[in-house]
């Protein structure tokens, strides 16, 4: 049986930890409601993008732009993951990777990676990494996205690469995500059909091509832009839960070890006395 | 009482602007643009330019860095990189940002390829924007 002071030490060294995990919690939770907010602020620039060019795409105008094209036989592709740069938060990371992992099989793919733990994943396997970027899971602007989407979109015009997808973690809510893969490019008018416009006479300037040639580097930019917001409140909400299911169990495993303690001490004491009552015996005969 | 214009101009970090107005000018590539209720339906784009709201014979401005806008029946929707009035222009951030788009542009970098000299000039130009809508708000004061 373990000593009392082994296990007042294991006592000691659970505890802390269940004050680490416990202090995460409270930290991701206070960062979940901002980056709530910042999800909701984002909403209608990303709604109101998406309208329009539907609403062009709709027009059927779009249909001979090259970034709308399908390209039949290309099997290159560009597979942009989105995941944190710290870990303890549950599968968050895993499954963000597995997802785009299983993507990249049946292609010729490279990876550009947001997040250290996406790089070190894709590190570790044969699938070549054609940038990352670390560091700005947490602290990150448009204009990032903007950069992303600006490389993409050069990689797809100097036709090194056929299709982009973008894998990114979906919000269900606070508790649940779940990863998934759109297709960035060649855009699919099929995703807007029966979104598009009443069908009214819409006027150009300068020109159909000119406003499309525009506004889907945009798009592209948006969609990456809120899959950073949207991916952000999905790892803080998986940190949240993870660091809670951590501490309920540090709070299991005190409870049990307190058990054992309060034993191992009983034990000593009836040991002690059973020692003295039958020292006192032999002297008294 | 005379139609009013709908005006939203939304951002990647929210919604900056919702709310009447008699007429609405903003900076095309094609110019200045001015809208007033009942635009025939127009998608354009926009350049790097002022935003200026008239209502009731007041003019509010604010800056507009890039975007596109949409005419609808229900009014006109901007949808811009960022927005910002006068009044929250960081001066100190936008004189550093023309300093170094100069210094990109007049060779003191050695990298000059393409990207690079069409970035810096647009970040010249939303520099230039920034300093001159800050500037005309004090001189108004």
């Amino acid at each position: 049986m373990a000593s009392m002071r082994d296990i007042k030490r294991r006592i000691k060294s659970v505890n802390s930890t269940r004050q680490i995990t416990k202090a995460m919690n409270l930290v991701a939770s206070s960062k979940l409601n901002r980056a709530k907010a910042r999800l909701e602020e984002t909403k209608p620039f990303a709604e109101e993008t998406r309208k329009v060019i539907a609403e062009i795409g709709a027009a059927a105008g779009g249909l001979n732009n090259p970034l709308f094209a399908e390209k039949p036989k290309g099997n290159k592709a560009l597979v942009i993951v989105i995941t944190g740069d710290k870990g303890l938060c549950g599968g968050y990371n895993s499954n963000v990777c597995k997802e785009a992992q299983a993507l990249c099989e049946s292609k010729e793919a490279k990876v550009i990676t947001v997040g250290s733990k996406g790089r070190d994943y894709f590190k570790r396997r044969t699938i070549p990494i054609d940038r990352s970027v670390v560091g700005i899971s947490e602290h990150f602007e448009y204009g990032d996205a903007v950069v992303l989407g600006e490389h993409a979109l050069k990689l797809y015009r100097e036709r090194d690469i056929d299709a982009v997808y973008l894998v990114s973690t979906k919000y269900i809510s606070s508790i649940s995500s779940t990863p998934k893969a759109v297709r960035l490019l060649p855009v699919n008018p099929k995703e807007f059909e029966g979104k598009g416009a009443s069908g009214s006479l819409v006027l150009y300037e300068p020109s159909e091509g000119a406003v499309l040639e525009y506004i889907v580097p945009k798009y592209v930019d948006t969609l990456i832009y809120g899959a950073l917001v949207e991916s952000s409140v999905c790892e803080l909400g998986a940190r949240m839960t993870a660091m809670d299911a951590a501490t309920d169990n540090a709070e299991e495993m005190l409870d049990s070890l307190n058990l054992l303690y309060n034993r191992v001490r009983q034990g000593a004491i009836t040991n002690e006395i059973t020692e003295i009552v039958s020292g006192s015996n032999a002297l008294s005969q | 009482m005379a139609n009013k214009l709908h005006l939203r101009v939304v951002t990647p970090h929210g919604q900056f602007y919702d709310g009447d107005c008699d007429m609405a000018i903003m900076k095309t590539v094609d110019g200045d643009t001015g809208i007033l209720y009942g635009h025939q339906p127009l998608t354009t784009v926009l350049d790097v330019g002022k935003l200026r709201i008239i209502d009731e014979g007041e003019e509010k401005d604010s800056t507009l860095m890039g975007g596109f806008a949409k005419v609808s029946p229900e009014g006109l929707t901007i949808i811009s990189d960022a927005a910002e009035w006068p009044g929250d222009i960081d001066i100190a951030r936008a004189k550093e940002s023309r300093e170094r788009a100069n210094a990109r542009l007049h060779g003191e970098s050695k990298d000059t390829s393409g990207l690079d000299i069409s970035r810096a000039e647009a970040a010249l130009k939303r520099a230039t924007l920034r300093i001159d809508m800050a500037g005309a708000k004090k001189l108004k004061k």
